[in-house]
């Protein structure tokens, strides 16, 4: 158990490495551009030239990798190159929204494609034929259009919610909630379509494993069949589909967040990679493969402890 | 074999392995993959066609036609310089089909090489590109293109090709799966036998296995490519300077208090092209991979079938009502399953059967026969896909089957099952205490200490030397002779008085399986048990049965005692499955 948790921590680090690294190559190279953007169109030959070496973007891409690196491991991810605010300040702003985003779409979603997939796998009829279908139709419409189709319907003719923007539960939690509410909605969809219909196919399968059928034949009453064992079961796969739909979410939130104007970590993807801001863009980058990677460790760790096999080995 | 596919082989046969053309066949005669199909095609025309058809070029601005709703003149109105939207989302369309093209190109030429070198070669670029392939799936790829925007700038083509690689890994892992699994297979041992190079059996047989898959993992990565696409645009990443469908849709979106309609036309094209994909995919895994999964019948199909097959085959009546020293009789049970063309496929025609007190009573027939499907349905245990179409099974002359509570209540009380594969049968997430457990005190009103000190008695009886150690340890801890053994703990626990018993020794080694038939046949002396004992082998009928009857194409054939069956066999067929199973013994021996 410990052996394979080291081995998990390390082939974590190994990951988080080599995708800040592909990251910080791709976006290397274009030294004189970003200093011309930092400075303006103004800005002589020469100016450019001195923001090049000020800014560091004229050494090997090693060595500028090298620097970046060990500023994170002393806690220092640096400062924007254009508006000289440090990138944790930045970033201490924007990650509670969009993770409030990402954690209520996935509590959410959690909740009711567990109860739809259950349902659907258990009773199948026209439970079953309901779940599919949507699941279909969730996963064929992107979340930008449901997005569209919600602030038209909700926020413009019924007027019920904001259009756009974001209110901090420390203004005002009625406002947080109304603003963040079609945004999770628009979230919410494309993923409780797909755990949904995998959870139900997670279950299905265990339903018709031989041991379900040798409980029924000792007289096990179906209702614990299902709540005990098949959920039991059913849960490993179950935890794997959550935790991929998890990294789909922060995909997602990103989009989301630029639709409905929300100041998250999309806005400040966007914003910057645009601007060839390269500091800011790798510490979203840095911060996003680290939810990722956790989120992955805690579904295997719990995916384990599911597993007898897995436990005691 | 019976136990393990529940469905009927004949069904199976017919899935297993469609061939391309009555696929085609089957694929044209789908009304939702026809529209979809039809529909596709009209936006590749009307992507391909936009300079002929189009009413004017993408950028030609119309100062009058600022936000026109849609007329004779602008079909699908203007957008807020004037734009004709039907021009625009015409011209758009080919950078849609670009983009399609690249994702496809980058995505398989990466996903499907990789996927057959590491499924057919192993080793270490298996365990490397295994490792890439995680690498990319736990990345969240449209930040990664979002970030990726400073270095290609405003460039769909690049940005789809990156995204093409960040997909590759579905067609890797999809590929390996299948190559791994092809490899082991005897096609590919004989091709190398005969001397073939590795790319010819690659392009000959691989390549073959894996096409279905992969054109249909390719119609759900362009359904995720296209709204990825349009999405790119809509974000504003695209080039401005170019017609697609985000960028109508974007600009329609920013526009949308002066021109909410113009919305509409992007978000629906985008919406339905995405939406026929998929529905493609979902229609191609059905003909292609025909499941093998039968569709389990609606309550109101099952009235019907029930009804329409009343007459088919009145109770035979073969034989006399049960005799008073019957433990169980069967009576007339047909069972079918449906055939998804709203028919139903019999496989047990009217099956009469009559288990004495103390009797054990084999049935045998090859695979296939019907055998398994009267034992799950004497315990209620078919598949749920499964169609009784008549008939009785009494157990002390109380009809369960008319009864889905009194079968509830005799399983596992009086009426027991020993299933076939021994590990499959344990739940491999809870302790044999547990289940054994939860099954005991399902069946009887004992309390937790009760059953648990009967149980390890039981344990001990039947031939466990450690009950203590067994009872806490996982299935996966035991060996399959021992989890037999705790099987047949679990069935005879709340004391029933019938056993059926599934080919309970086919899983087992040789020397195990006549321990286990000792077993079961000290266990009908000492408590008096009937037994069904369903199995192919002979050999097994002649140690332990007292009564066979042996099935064939879903009806019993032969009736008779066991000695006479193997001295007079009365059926033809008896005597060409006695003469087979001696021939095997030859074989064996020899």
């Amino acid at each position: 158990m410990l052996v394979a948790l080291v081995k998990k921590l390390a082939r974590a680090v190994g990951v988080l490495l080599i995708v800040t690294f592909v990251t910080f190559s791709l976006m290397y190279g274009n030294g004189p551009g970003i200093a011309r953007a930092v400075l303006g169109l103004q800005a002589t030959q020469a100016d450019v030239q001195r923001e090049v070496v000020r800014l560091g973007l004229d050494q090997p891409l090693f060595v500028q990798y090298g620097r970046w690196l060990g500023g994170v491991l002393t806690g220092d991810l640096g400062t924007s190159f254009f508006t000289g605010q440090r990138v944790s300040d930045a970033l201490a702003t924007r990650i509670p929204v969009t993770l409030s985003l990402v954690l209520i779409t996935l509590v959410l979603t959690v909740i009711l494609s567990v109860l739809l997939g259950v349902t659907a796998a258990v009773y199948g009829g026209w439970v079953d034929r309901v779940v599919q279908f949507l699941a279909v139709l969730g996963a064929a419409i992107p979340s930008y259009i449901i997005a569209i189709v919600l602030i038209f319907a909700l926020a413009l003719t019924l007027r019920i919610f904001p259009a756009t923007g974001y209110t901090s539960p420390d203004q005002s939690f009625v406002g947080w909630v109304s603003s963040i509410t079609l945004p999770v909605v628009a979230l919410l969809v494309g993923s409780i379509a797909g755990a949904a219909s995998q959870i139900r196919s997670a279950v299905a399968d265990v339903l018709g494993r031989d041991y379900v059928r040798t409980l029924r034949a000792r007289g096990v009453p179906e209702r614990e069949i299902i709540f005990v064992h098949v959920l039991r079961n059913a849960g490993g796969p179950g935890l794997i589909v959550l935790g991929l739909q998890t990294i789909y979410l922060i995909g997602g939130a990103v989009v989301i967040e630029l639709v409905f104007a929300l100041p998250g970590m999309g806005e400040l993807t966007n914003t910057s990679a645009q601007q060839g801001d390269v500091p800011l863009v790798m510490g979203v980058v840095l911060v996003i493969v680290l939810i990722v990677l956790i989120v992955n460790l805690l579904s295997d760790l719990a995916g384990a402890a599911l597993n007898p096999k897995a436990r005691k080995a | 074999m019976s136990a393990s596919a529940p469905i009927p082989p004949s069904v199976v046969d017919a899935a297993a392995l469609p061939n391309r053309a009555s696929a085609m066949r089957r694929l044209l005669r789908n009304p939702v993959a026809v529209s979809c199909i039809v529909y596709l095609l009209a936006v590749i025309a009307f992507g391909l066609l936009a300079p002929w058809l189009a009413p004017v070029g993408p950028n030609v601005t119309d100062l009058k036609a600022i936000n026109a709703q849609p007329s004779a003149a602008h079909l699908l109105g203007a957008d807020a310089t004037g734009r004709d939207i039907l021009s625009r989302l015409m011209w758009g369309t080919q950078e849609t089909l670009l983009a399609c093209v690249i994702i496809l190109v980058v995505s398989v030429s990466l996903g499907v090489t990789a996927g057959l070198i590491a499924g057919y070669y192993r080793g270490r670029f298996e365990t490397v590109a295994d490792f890439v392939s995680d690498v990319i799936i736990s990345m969240p790829g449209v930040l990664l293109l979002i970030a990726l925007y400073s270095l290609t700038g405003p460039n769909i083509p690049v940005a789809m090709a990156v995204f093409g690689v960040i997909v590759s890994p579905s067609f890797f892992r999809l590929v390996r799966g299948i190559v791994v699994g092809v490899r082991n297979e005897l096609y590919v041992d004989a091709a190398k036998v005969v001397g073939l190079s590795d790319i010819r059996i690659v392009g000959r047989h691989v390549l073959w296995a894996v096409r279905g898959p992969v054109i249909i993992s390719s119609a759900f990565i362009l359904a995720a490519g296209i709204g990825i696409e349009a999405g790119v645009d809509f974000l504003g990443l695209g080039n401005p300077t170019q017609p697609s469908w985000g960028s109508v849709l974007q600009q329609s979106f920013n526009n949308i208090y002066n021109n909410p309609v113009s919305v509409v036309w992007p978000a629906l094209i985008i919406s339905l092209t995405v939406l026929a994909l998929v529905l493609l995919g979902n229609v191609l895994t059905d003909v292609l991979q025909t499941s093998v999964r039968v569709r389990r019948a609606s309550r109101r199909e099952l009235a019907r079938l029930v009804a329409e097959h009343a007459d088919d085959e009145p109770t035979g009546g073969a034989l006399p009502p049960p005799a008073h020293d019957v433990r169980l009789a069967v009576r007339g049970v047909r069972i079918g399953y449906p055939d998804g063309q709203g028919g139903v496929r019999t496989v047990v025609h009217g099956v009469d059967l009559d288990v004495r007190r103390g009797e054990i009573h084999g049935l045998v027939g090859e695979s296939g026969s019907g055998k398994s499907q009267i034992a799950f349905s004497t315990l209620g245990i078919l598949p749920p896909e499964a169609v009784i179409l008549g008939g009785h099974v009494l157990l002390d002359g109380e009809d369960l089957l008319a009864d889905p509570a009194r079968m509830q209540a005799a399983r596992g009380r009086r009426i027991a099952y020993v299933p076939q594969e021994p590990m499959s049968n344990l739940d491999p997430s809870f302790t044999i205490g547990a289940q054994l457990m939860r099954g005991l005190r399902s069946a009887t009103s004992m309390s937790k200490a009760e059953a648990r000190t009967h149980l390890l008695g039981l344990l001990a009886r039947v031939g466990i030397s450690d009950p203590v150690r067994v009872f806490r340890s996982y299935p996966h801890e035991i060996s399959g002779g021992m989890a037999q053994r705790v099987l047949i703990c679990g069935a005879v626990a709340a004391d029933p008085d019938v056993i059926i018993a599934d080919e309970p020794t086919t899983a087992l080694d040789v020397t195990v399986q006549a321990e286990v038939l000792e077993l079961l046949r000290g266990l009908r002396d000492e408590r008096g048990l009937s037994m069904i004992l369903v199995t192919h082998n002979l050999g097994v009928v002649a140690d332990i049965c007292d009564v066979v009857s042996v099935m064939r194409g879903g009806r019993i054939v032969e009736h008779q005692d066991v000695d006479v069956l193997f001295d007079r066999p009365r059926e033809a067929y008896t005597r060409e499955l006695l003469a087979s199973s001696r021939r095997v013994e030859i074989e064996e021996v020899a």
